[in-house]
């Protein structure tokens, strides 16, 4: 959460003692990240931005909307200035009022920031004429000088503002600005912070702030004679007080509350509520003002009610915002007599509303569960600087200090009385439990040995009480309460130790037993091939269009929504499943490649999501997808425009070095894949008569469908865990032959249908140990073998191990080939090529 | 008989050194040295001279027949030496003429950046664990030390399967399965993944990206350990000069809790746009792992400690590549992707 800190404030609570761009370090290597540092003022030039009197403002001669106005800076002469601000022109013909009316003044040279631009654009003040009279300087709006966006008229500094002064030195400061993480409530102040700057700079802290009540020895009583207090549920409400402050005027706030709050990056609105908001910055307490004229009694009761419970189930009320809200039952609200009149620790009630007519206000300072105060405000989407402070764990001992300030500060402001009887109903006073710290352990954790004088001082310095030796017992303040356990105090050692000064040490511990991890290796092994074979990598997103499933059916069927995994508040409403596969996002990312080239060859290696019954997660199996489209070869300036485009035999080259580079023999390619694939250009791909895999060519209605045209697309599908089952590193080397080869091709005419493997398997087995190798090389159709005929020509090597092969061997072997093949497949040999 | 001998040879040489071209000499040999040439029907008419007149003739003959070989071998050699000459100057080609492509695919950046975080841990005895994309919010959260609704939620924008299942936000859920799974032994593991975090998608920030998390639980495992590692890691990732900034920070699952920052390495410490002038770029938050995180594990905090850390991939590659928009990662054109 983010909190905005002027230094001049942090100041009240601590004195100075570096730089703020030291203490802005001190406090980010101790754990409370300065994410800014602005310097407000760093642009006004000192000698030229001056604090000025108004001594006279006089008509423009020639311009009804315009006036003069001579202003003192201190130096010989004063200057005339025009301006046309209405808090000027309402001067005009009237004495001046007593106060000395004391402005920012800006002289030639000046840098201001454009006030009529708006958009922070800057500009270098000249001297000028305007409508014939000449002006010498600027008075200046909060806009004009980065205070504010305030541009409605010109900002009227305190009366006791020192004449002449360098307004760098009367205005400027610094604010740093935080986000303060996890729900350390402590440090949502600028009290808090304070502390922090008293530890780590060595200061003392001022504490005055908190100590009214011991000032004041007033007791406290849950039942006050002006309020009736309950708490119906007190585990959502460990305490409430409530002060009550009569006789108050409501007033715009004073100079230095309203520029507190604007530097700390809140509006000031009224007095009251400004009051509020100051107490809440500075102490980290969030009030609430309530007009107490309108708090109702219950039945005949002489004085009003306030009652703290769960709302009823569907109860409505009006908050602040304008917004009539509806409750759940684990909602608190603040009732009084008549309803609600507050939704605790989010938003007050309309109808209890500070308004320029309240005279007396009724002053919640309570602390509300935070779990709970979160889920409401997350419910409601309701969030604001109260929900967020009370979503963190508050310290209850903060309640009647912080409301004690509140009450000070509204009756010196507002004129008001503080009815000398404190509000409070804490039924249970809670204290945190001590914590036992051993010194060991401080260095187990650490790595360093500090002292146990640090040790204590450090805690100590942090209001922790530490009592005992070794081990220590450490009781923490009642604001800490995210210390529970000794972990927790080593924290607080180190930070403030430092850990930018500690050593740097490499584990000495045991190593763990080091292995393989056969699934990454083979997963990294398959990118290796691939990028071998051309193809880049692409990732795409796991959260997928529903839709673009669909169109992976060119029979145009309805998706199973249920196979897919839906996410709750996906971004958009078109992307709200997780992906099944990885081929749709492939042909989406091959489609805007397309754009920009026209050989695409791509493949992706993820994880995809399949719901499981009776499962809470998804099973998650890794996939693999390579797609295909565009010429075969990358351009070249001799092959002319584009060579052959993919096609299915490309793809398979593909799978087929992927086999072979996971070392797995036996695949087997059956016609026919998926509803995606063309029926006639592709195959199912089985390792050792498991399926792996598919790939082809895409169906023409598929490709069209994603947007493609009618370009030929091949795709490859796999299951990389199914794929590294079958992983072999153990391949057996194959001797080899000194003895000379005889090389002899052979073709044989057989019919259209007969699938080529099914011949080079009979060839090859036919042939046993003294065949070697068969390679097709060539695949040739003609009228003249025959109708439905094809010829395929074989190259066949044969060769003996250990001695010299005869010409009769040679023979013998062939035409039990030829043989076999004319017996079983009714294949014809076509006579030697 | 001696005249026409000397007129031949002169005729022979004359006509040798009038070639011209390599292939006009087999020409020349039939016609002078060949079985039917000039010198072979000079030396049939060496009959037709008398017994003293013959042996001298016979001699010239030879003198002639050895001395026009020779110089046929000279010319031979000057010929073909001049046409190599020629052909050499002749078949120049245009180095300057793109080669040949190769064009070998390439891995996606992502893909490199993972492979060099995990080689740098692998030397330091960090193993691979990998933990499912889609989580319980048990172990994404509350075994985190992260209760509903706690204000420690909001350091995460949450895309919900259900009321019990999340998209990962983080690797952290890792560690408890890790644990879980490894104990009472010790840890030494990293676990890289894809996390997903329900936030639109700016040139800073993507709703799904890898993170690297690190975990080690033994004995005696120390913060000064997660620092000396996180110090070795940056100085292999990022060069041997660079400078850590330790500073305490917050986060749930750890006690103490830091980040680890590095010096600019765009603008060494001068402070620029990239480390918005501070001078230093945050790397990973980290911290000795929470006792409540190390109990859910199966590990009793009084025997046991441990580290873990966490850090982007994205955001790395992109310092190093002068990436700007992180949306080039993961939308996949080529033009970006066949640069790395």
């Amino acid at each position: 959460m983010a909190l905005r800190v002027p230094i001049s404030w942090l100041y009240d609570f601590v004195e100075p003692s570096a730089t703020p761009e030291e203490l802005a370090e001190r406090l980010t290597l101790a754990g409370l990240e300065v994410e800014s540092l602005t310097n407000l003022g760093a642009q006004w030039n000192r000698d030229v931005l001056r604090v000025g009197r108004i001594s006279e403002v006089a008509a423009h001669p020639n311009a009804d909307r315009l006036c003069l106005v001579t202003v003192d800076y201190g130096a010989a002469a004063p200057i005339t200035v025009v301006t046309g601000a209405p808090n000027m022109l309402r001067h005009l013909g009237e004495q001046l009022p007593a106060e000395p009316l004391m402005v920012p003044l800006a002289l030639v040279g000046a840098e201001l920031i454009d006030g009529h631009a708006g958009d922070g654009r800057k500009l270098k003040l000249k001297a000028g004429n305007i409508r014939g009279v000449r002006s010498e300087g600027m008075v200046c709006s909060e806009r004009e000088l980065g205070l504010s966006e305030d541009h409605e008229g010109i900002l009227i500094l305190p009366s006791d503002a020192p004449l002449g002064a360098a307004l760098a030195d009367y205005l400027g400061d610094h604010v740093l600005e935080f986000d303060i993480k996890g729900g350390f409530a402590h440090l949502l102040s600028v009290f808090g912070v304070a502390r922090e700057a008293a530890v780590l700079t060595g200061k003392t802290l001022k504490r005055g702030v908190l100590e009214i009540a011991q000032q004041e020895h007033m007791p406290t009583t849950g039942d006050p004679s002006y309020i009736q207090l309950e708490i119906a549920d007190p585990d959502l409400c460990s305490r409430y007080v409530a002060l009550l402050i009569e006789g108050i005027t409501v007033c715009p706030s004073p100079f230095w509350m309203s520029q507190r709050l604007l530097r700390a990056g809140l509006r000031p609105i009224n007095a009251i509520v400004d009051v509020t908001n100051y107490v809440m910055l500075e102490l980290g307490q969030p009030l609430h003002a309530f007009d107490y004229g309108m708090l109702r009694p219950e039945g005949q009761a002489h004085k009003p009610l306030i009652r703290v419970r769960r709302a009823q189930p569907g109860e409505k009320m009006r908050t602040l915002d304008g917004v009539e809200r509806s409750f759940d039952g684990e909602m608190l609200l603040i009732t009084d007599g008549g309803g609600a009149v507050g939704l605790a620790g989010v938003m007050g009630g309309e109808n209890s509303e500070i308004t320029d007519d309240t005279t007396a206000v009724l002053l919640e300072s309570a602390n509300f569960e935070f779990l709970n105060t979160r889920r409401t405000s997350q419910l409601l989407k309701l969030r604001t600087e109260a929900s967020d402070r009370f979503g963190k764990r508050l310290d209850p001992e903060l309640c009647l200090r912080a409301a004690l300030r509140a009450a000070t500060l509204i009756a010196e402001i507002c004129g008001g009385r503080l009815r000398m009887e404190y509000g409070d109903l804490y039924p249970q006073p809670a204290g945190l439990e001590p914590v036992r710290l051993e010194l060991d352990f401080v260095e187990r954790l650490l790595g360093v040995a500090v002292p146990r004088e640090e040790v204590v001082r450090t805690l100590e310095a942090l209001e922790f009480t530490v009592a005992g030796e070794d081990p220590l017992l450490v009781t923490p303040p009642s604001h800490r309460m995210d210390v529970s356990m000794p972990a927790d105090l080593v924290e607080e050692v180190g930070r403030i130790h430092g850990y930018d000064r500690m050593p740097h040490t490499l584990i000495q511990d045991e190593l763990p037993p080091q292995m393989r991890n056969t699934l990454l290796d083979g997963t990294e092994r398959i990118r290796d091939l691939l990028i071998g074979c051309g193809l880049d990598e692409i990732i795409t997103y796991s959260i997928v269009s529903i839709g673009d499933q669909a169109k992976l059916d060119p029979g145009g069927g309805a998706v199973d929504e249920s196979a897919f995994l839906a996410v709750k508040n996906p971004l958009s409403a078109e992307r709200g499943h997780l992906r099944r596969g990885l081929l749709a996002e492939g042909l989406n990312t091959m489609r805007a490649n397309l754009r920009f080239q026209g050989r695409v060859s791509i493949f992706e290696v993820g994880r995809v999501f399949h719901p499981r019954a009776g499962e809470m997660l998804p099973e998650e199996p890794l996939r693999l997808c390579a797609l295909l489209s565009g010429p075969r070869a990358a351009g070249f300036w001799q092959s002319g425009e584009s060579g052959p485009a993919f096609e299915f035999y490309d793809v398979k080259g593909v799978a087929e070095t992927l086999l072979e580079g996971l070392e797995q023999a036996g695949a087997e390619w059956r016609p026919g894949a998926g509803p995606a694939y063309h029926p006639g250009r592709s195959a199912q791909l089985l390792v050792e008569g498991k399926a792996v895999g598919e790939l082809g060519e895409l169906h023409p209605r598929v490709v069209a469908a994603f947007g493609l045209g009618s370009r030929t697309v091949c795709a490859l599908e796999a299951d990389v865990d199914a794929l590294l089952a079958l992983w072999h590193e153990d391949k057996q080397m194959d001797p080899l032959s000194q003895q000379p080869p005889v090389y002899e091709d052979l073709a044989f005419i057989v019919d259209e249908a007969l699938p080529a493997e099914q011949l080079r398997a009979m060839i090859a087995q036919t042939g046993g140990p003294l065949l070697r190798e068969v390679q097709l090389f060539d695949l040739y159709r003609d009228q003249r073998l025959g109708a439905g005929k094809k010829s395929l020509a074989y190259a066949l090597t044969y060769q003996a191990e250990e001695r010299t092969l005869t010409d009769g061997e040679v023979a013998k072997v062939r035409s039990k080939i030829v043989n076999r093949v004319e017996k079983e497949l009714g294949a014809e040999l076509r006579g030697e090529v | 008989m001696l005249e026409s001998l000397n007129a031949l040879e002169k005729e022979g040489l004359d006509a040798l050194k009038a070639l011209a071209q390599a292939e006009e000499l087999p020409v020349w040999y039939r016609t002078y040295l060949g079985r039917k040439g000039r010198l072979t029907e000079v030396l049939r008419g060496l009959g037709v001279l008398s017994a003293e007149e013959r042996p001298h003739a016979g001699r010239r003959a030879n003198e002639i027949k050895t001395a026009l070989e020779s110089a046929f071998e000279t010319r031979q050699d000057e010929l073909r030496a001049a046409e190599m000459e020629a052909s050499l100057a002749s078949g120049a080609l245009d180095v300057t003429l793109p080669g040949r492509p190769v064009a070998p695919g390439h891995l996606h950046l992502s893909t490199r950046m993972l492979r060099r975080i995990r080689a740098i841990f692998a030397e330091m005895g960090f193993q691979v664990y990998e933990a499912p994309e889609v989580e319980t919010d048990e172990n994404n959260f509350e075994l985190l030390n992260i209760p509903p609704y706690h204000p420690a939620r909001d350091m995460w924008d949450t895309f919900w399967i259900n009321d019990q299942v999340v998209l990962r936000t983080h690797t952290s859920p890792g560690q408890i399965r890790c644990m879980r799974e490894n104990h009472p032994h010790p840890i030494r593991v990293i676990l890289p993944g894809k996390c997903y975090r329900y936030e639109q998608v700016t040139p800073r920030s993507e709703h799904q990206f890898y993170q690297v998390e690190g975990l080690a639980v033994g004995h005696n495992i120390r913060i000064t350990d997660l620092i000396g590692t996180m110090h070795e890691f940056a100085r292999k990732m990022h060069g041997a000069a660079r400078r850590l900034r330790i500073r305490g920070s917050y986060f749930p699952f750890t006690e103490p809790s830091i980040e680890i920052d590095m010096d600019c390495i765009l603008c060494a410490g001068k402070g620029c746009r990239v480390c918005k002038f501070t001078s230093w770029l945050e790397i990973a938050g980290a911290g000795m792992v929470h006792p409540v995180v190390l109990r859910n594990g199966g590990y009793d905090p009084d025997q046991w400690s441990g580290f873990a850390f966490g850090m982007g991939v994205e955001r790395p590659a992109m310092l190093h590549h002068g990436i700007e928009d992180i949306r080039y990662f993961y939308s996949n054109d080529l033009r970006f992707l066949r640069q790395f």
